[in-house]
């Protein structure tokens, strides 16, 4: 084991496989040289040289491009978009090739590729820089869409994304990218895509959030406890294809639902995993299901960005409406 | 412009470097133009019958991708658009797969790469040419010499994703040769609305690489000029892009109605420069074939097409089940219980 930053973690996941797979080729704008814009691939084409990971010109569309016919042709390109506003330039490729290439073949073709990107807000940067997209993604059919929020979850899901015979986006939460240290095994591991975790077990209230809003989430839960409240956390860790099975198994137990995301809340995941809940669960109701998100507003620049984004303050104030509920 | 057969069937000396197709070529690429023109033509009339979706032309361009496909190894990628319906039966697409993907399933796309080496057709225009960069540099990757061939129109080479797939082929000296098939028109927009540039060949100047124009509706040119930028991309010197001067002597697609925007006399025109016409001549002048045997495999083929369609018309549509299994390596849970519901 050894203590590593979520952003340590991903450079450590790369590197894992790149040393156990000759297929792995990691590239982007900045990835080579500089080892990427927040240091993702450090060290990377130092170790492993310039034929496994290299810088290209500056052109998101044509660098996935790129990558699905490299993946046609066998290999597991790992590529770097520096901000998920630029992915959308890649959208064309991601959306109607990567994410279409084995269904339209029957199978015959498939583009394994990962796309690698850091999103979400509360770094303090220009315009483009802070969306959450993960929605937009997660609603491409043919995608898998991950989002770690700890180092050790970093790397096992970054290798499993690198091994996945299906295109992956994989979203990493910039702002606890420096945030939060944690044990991870030197070895190499994966953790199954498709598995949202129970981080903590509760009995009162089901908590489910992801990436980065995780740390405030931590912070509520914790809170609540020294107030006498029990909350189950679980962290979704999949956008697509999302763990429906462990949130109904935690609802049908506490009867109470709060989901809590910094993407916009209109067509997010938080309605989507609220309206399974209510499929599924609805009779395990004890209140309505509820959804703490950021807003349908443009991710401000940074001297507005407080208001955008979620304390673990809101967090329990939502929550506490939540418990106090009374049908 | 690259021009080795002229309109009358004769055969001028090519440059220096560029290789002539040897009879038994001119023969199979003769046999493969007369397939795809005739396949076209059932397909136009299956259309105008109610039994063939909207479908795309490619009257008038078949020495395009026939040239340049027979210039080809079998292992090379080839990654081509829409309107290069002879090299897939290079390929050894077989007529009754490529009729099967138009009449709407996607069986007529299962394509294994380790038999076709290529990609299936791709419809967003332009957005297909960047796979092929990536290909060439899986191939160079791996140790191999296999090399790539995309296809676009010229209307593509205004998508933005040609000028990535170029920028990015000419910094990594990629294998990959750029095939522009100039056919005048992209719909109802003329090649003089699509661009300012004098030729397409030209732009490939910027990008630090090669650019020809050849007479696209030469098989001779193509196949020189194709067979010249393979051995360039193979033996590492880097990208060629072609621009394959030709014309859409039919309709955009079967939905299309072409006398809206062009005048008569210019298909008229074109008509008279038809790749079949002018190869009939070569294959009679050196009586390779005589104007019996060529009524013979016209014949043939327009009998081919009809089976191959019997043969489509025949098969099971895709089932319920297939248009959710070949999204994903495993169903996942929530896929599969949408297909349940959606069974019940």
């Amino acid at each position: 084991m050894k203590v590593l930053t979520l952003l340590e973690a991903v450079t450590d996941g790369l590197r894992t496989e790149m040393a156990a797979d000759q297929s792995v080729v990691v590239f982007g704008q900045d990835v080579g040289v500089e080892g990427g814009v927040f240091r993702a691939t450090a060290g990377l084409q130092r170790d492993f040289g310039e034929s496994r990971c290299f810088d290209t010109p500056l052109q998101e569309s044509g660098i996935v491009g790129a990558a699905i016919g490299m993946a046609v042709a066998g290999l597991k390109p790992v590529v770097e978009i520096q901000f998920t506003g630029f992915a959308l330039s890649a959208f064309n490729q991601i959306a109607n090739h990567a994410a279409r290439i084995r269904n339209r073949t029957r199978g015959a073709l498939t583009a394994p590729l990962v796309v690698r990107t850091p999103y979400g807000g509360g770094i303090r940067a220009p315009e483009h820089h802070s969306e959450s997209t993960e929605a937009l993604f997660g609603s491409v059919p043919g995608l898998k869409v991950v989002v770690p929020s700890t180092p050790h979850d970093a790397k096992g899901l970054l290798i499993a994304a690198i091994r996945d015979p299906d295109p992956v986006i994989f979203l990493e939460p910039a702002r606890a990218y420096r945030a939060v240290r944690q044990q991870v095994p030197e070895e190499s591991f994966a953790i199954q895509i498709g598995k949202a975790k129970v981080e903590a077990e509760g009995s009162e209230l089901t908590l489910v959030s992801y990436g980065a809003q995780m740390i405030e989430a931590r912070q509520a839960r914790a809170r609540l406890a020294a107030q006498g409240r029990s909350v189950e956390l679980i962290d979704l860790r999949t956008i697509y294809p999302f763990d429906a099975e462990t949130i109904i198994r935690s609802v049908r137990k506490t009867g109470r639902l709060l989901v809590v995301h910094e993407g916009p809340q209109s067509f997010g995941v938080a309605s989507e995993l609220i309206a399974t809940v209510l499929d599924k669960a609805f009779e395990s109701l004890l209140a309505p299901p509820c959804r703490l998100t950021g807003p349908d507003i443009i991710f401000p620049l940074p001297r507005a960005e407080r208001f955008y984004l979620i304390s673990a303050d809101a967090i329990i104030a939502e929550a506490g409406k939540v418990l106090a509920y009374e049908p | 412009m690259l021009s080795i057969l002229d309109v009358s069937g004769t055969v001028r000396t090519p440059p220096e470097g560029f290789p002539l197709l040897s009879d038994e070529q001119a023969l199979t690429s003769y046999r493969t133009m007369i397939l795809a023109r005739a396949a076209d033509e059932w397909a136009l009339s299956l259309n105008r019958q109610g039994r063939m979706p909207t479908y795309a032309l490619n009257e008038g361009q078949e020495a395009n991708s026939v040239g340049a496909l027979m210039a080809l190894r079998s292992d090379d990628w080839f990654v081509p658009a829409f309107r290069e319906l002879g090299g897939l039966l290079m390929r050894g697409v077989t007529l009754a797969q490529y009729y099967c993907y138009w009449y709407g399933n996607e069986e007529g796309s299962r394509l294994p790469p380790d038999k076709f080496h290529m990609m299936p057709i791709a419809v967003p225009v332009g957005s297909q040419m960047v796979h092929a960069v990536g290909l060439a540099w899986a191939e160079r990757y791996k140790g191999k010499d296999r090399v790539a061939v995309t296809f676009m129109g010229e209307g593509a080479t205004s998508e933005g994703d040609f000028h990535e797939a170029c920028n990015l082929a000419g910094v990594w000296k990629a294998g990959v040769i750029f095939y522009a098939q100039n056919n005048h028109w992209a719909i109802s927009l003329p090649w003089e609305k699509q661009s300012a540039s004098r030729t397409l060949a030209e732009k490939a100047f910027a990008y630090g690489f090669e650019g020809v124009r050849v007479d696209g509706n030469d098989i001779f040119a193509v196949y020189a000029a194709v067979k010249v930028a393979a051995e360039r991309a193979r033996s590492g010197g880097g990208p060629t892009l072609i621009e394959g001067l030709t014309y859409r002597l039919g309709a955009h697609t079967t939905s299309d109605d072409p006398t809206r925007y062009r005048k008569d006399e210019e298909v008229k025109r074109w008509r008279e420069r038809d790749p079949i016409i002018r190869l009939e001549r070569y294959l009679l002048g050196r009586e390779i074939l005589t104007a019996e045997d060529m009524r013979a495999i016209r014949e043939e083929s327009l009998a081919w097409a009809r089976r191959s369609f019997e043969e489509v018309e025949q098969l099971d549509d895709p089932s319920f089940e297939d248009t959710y299994r070949y999204l994903y390596s495993d169903v996942p849970s929530i896929l599969g219980e949408q297909m349940e519901r959606r069974k019940a």
